[in-house]
């Protein structure tokens, strides 16, 4: 048995909203740089060089990425040999994303009711996922959410007959009917099998895989790479100008499901795909 | 090529300006999201006076993150601007001239842009350290209870944007996407 201060897991979370919100991942970084050499569409070429462009001013550490600093998404794979000492889990994941989102001047996006739209001013509370794991060591991921790219997202329950040409049509149009939308290039996760919401936790998953992972799975790899080559074929481009480069990467998620059902969740993240990973 | 243009933003100025042109925009320009198009739309129907004056207006969908000491604004990219759709029309009935944020807009807002003679622009999505550079000042004018949504009154200097639908009948994300398949399938 391990002990850990939950404080320390305060502090990490703090560190880790702003790391994100500021320095892009070298995941999406080598996607965009290579989908930019890919692509010979004039107006397209400029829009990824203005990406680039932001990236770097961002990485000074004075502005962050994007304006939508997001819904805080916390995923906590808890190793079962850890006894978290000092306070409430829960507590402390928001405190870190209070202190993470107000010291680093990230803005405040979330309200505390669906309907009646009161801005809680800290972004709080947070998205938490928690897991618990084999060992004695806890891995935490920050992935800020923009809402722009969230509200893009889609899920069905497709009959099992549709079988795979029904999941990868659907992928398509989900993105195809999002066009400008959700800022492309995107980054598309894809959670298939499991229940209606499961299929949703996976398709969030998805979106913390590096960018430029390969499926170990070579089933899966292959529709991976035919999705992205099917979403790259719509023309819709950087910021839906026109071009090849709609999508960035595709990654899925698949888990074991019900003889009757078929879920198929599609979650589109924008190309500031963040999420910074710490391990205490 | 860039065109230039400088405030005030009239009808005059923009008439011109067609579908995919570049745009780098200098003067005043007022930000509001979707609390801030809702509030405004309820000050319209009691009969008040609005923060600013719409005609000849450029409203920039926007939610900036915090300034930092020293810096006039944070990270100022645009929203997704279906969701203003509901108020836009009436608007830009009311003399707004400029709609600037990202993404597709319904059939109302683009029969407004055409009646009106206004013109709907794209800031890059996602660039929003970048767009912050072109902008020199903020202050905010109202609804300050609304933190990231008050109304902030901006100056912009080069401010670089897209034209998507133009007072005209263009629309750069139907021409963008046509022109760049028929390219590549010819």
């Amino acid at each position: 048995m391990r002990e850990i201060d939950v404080k320390i897991i305060e502090k990490k979370i703090a560190e880790l909203c702003i790391e994100a919100n500021h320095f892009l991942g070298n995941d999406v970084k080598s996607c965009i740089k290579r989908m930019a050499s890919e692509e010979d569409w004039p107006v397209a070429t400029d829009v990824l060089r203005s990406i680039e462009e932001n990236i770097n001013i961002a990485e000074e550490g004075v502005f962050p990425l994007c304006q939508d600093t997001g819904m805080a998404c916390v995923f906590l794979e808890i190793g079962q040999d850890v006894h978290l000492t000092g306070g409430l889990l829960e507590d402390a994941v928001n405190e870190g994303v209070r202190k993470g989102y107000t010291e680093g001047y990230l803005r405040k996006s979330i309200v505390e009711d669906p309907l009646r739209r009161i801005n809680t001013g800290d972004n709080t509370p947070a998205y938490i996922h928690t897991e618990i794991v084999g060992g004695d060591k806890i891995k935490i991921t920050v992935a800020p959410k923009g809402f722009g790219s969230e509200n893009m997202s889609r899920i069905k329950m497709l009959p099992p007959s549709a079988g795979e040409k029904g999941v990868k049509d659907f992928v398509v149009e989900t993105v195809e009917s999002a066009g400008a939308n959700p800022c492309p290039p995107i980054v598309v996760g894809v959670g298939i099998g499991g229940t209606f919401d499961k299929a949703a936790l996976m398709a969030k998953k998805a979106l913390l895989v590096p960018a430029d992972n390969v499926n170990e799975d070579p089933y899966y790899a292959q529709m991976e790479e035919e999705l992205l080559d099917r979403i790259n074929q719509l023309g819709i481009g950087p910021q839906g100008f026109g071009g090849r480069t709609t999508a960035l990467a595709v990654n899925v998620i698949a888990a074991p499901t019900h003889i009757a059902g078929l879920p198929v969740a599609v979650n589109i993240n924008c190309h500031v795909s963040r999420h910074k990973e710490a391990v205490i | 090529m860039e065109i230039r243009i400088k405030e005030p933003f009239t009808k005059d100025k923009i008439k011109g300006l067609k579908a995919g042109d570049s745009v780098l925009l200098t003067g005043t320009i007022y930000t509001a999201r979707d609390a801030a198009h809702k509030r405004i739309t309820e000050m319209l129907e009691r009969g008040e006076n609005l923060p600013f004056a719409l005609e000849d207006s450029a409203i920039y969908y926007v939610g900036p993150t915090p300034a930092k000491e020293g810096m006039p604004i944070g990270s100022a990219g645009p929203t997704t601007s279906y969701r203003m759709d509901a108020y836009a029309p009436a608007l830009l009935d009311l003399g707004q001239t400029v709609m600037i944020g990202k993404g597709q807009r319904n059939e109302d807002v683009k029969a407004a842009v055409l009646k009106n003679g206004a013109v709907y622009l794209a800031a890059i999505g996602g660039a929003a350290a970048l767009m912050a550079k072109s902008i020199k000042s903020s202050e905010v004018i109202a609804f300050d209870d609304l933190g990231a949504e008050a109304v902030r009154k901006l100056y912009v200097e080069d401010f670089p944007v897209t034209v998507i639908l133009d007072a005209h009948g263009g629309d750069l994300y139907k021409q963008g996407r046509e022109n760049y398949l028929k390219s590549i399938n010819k």
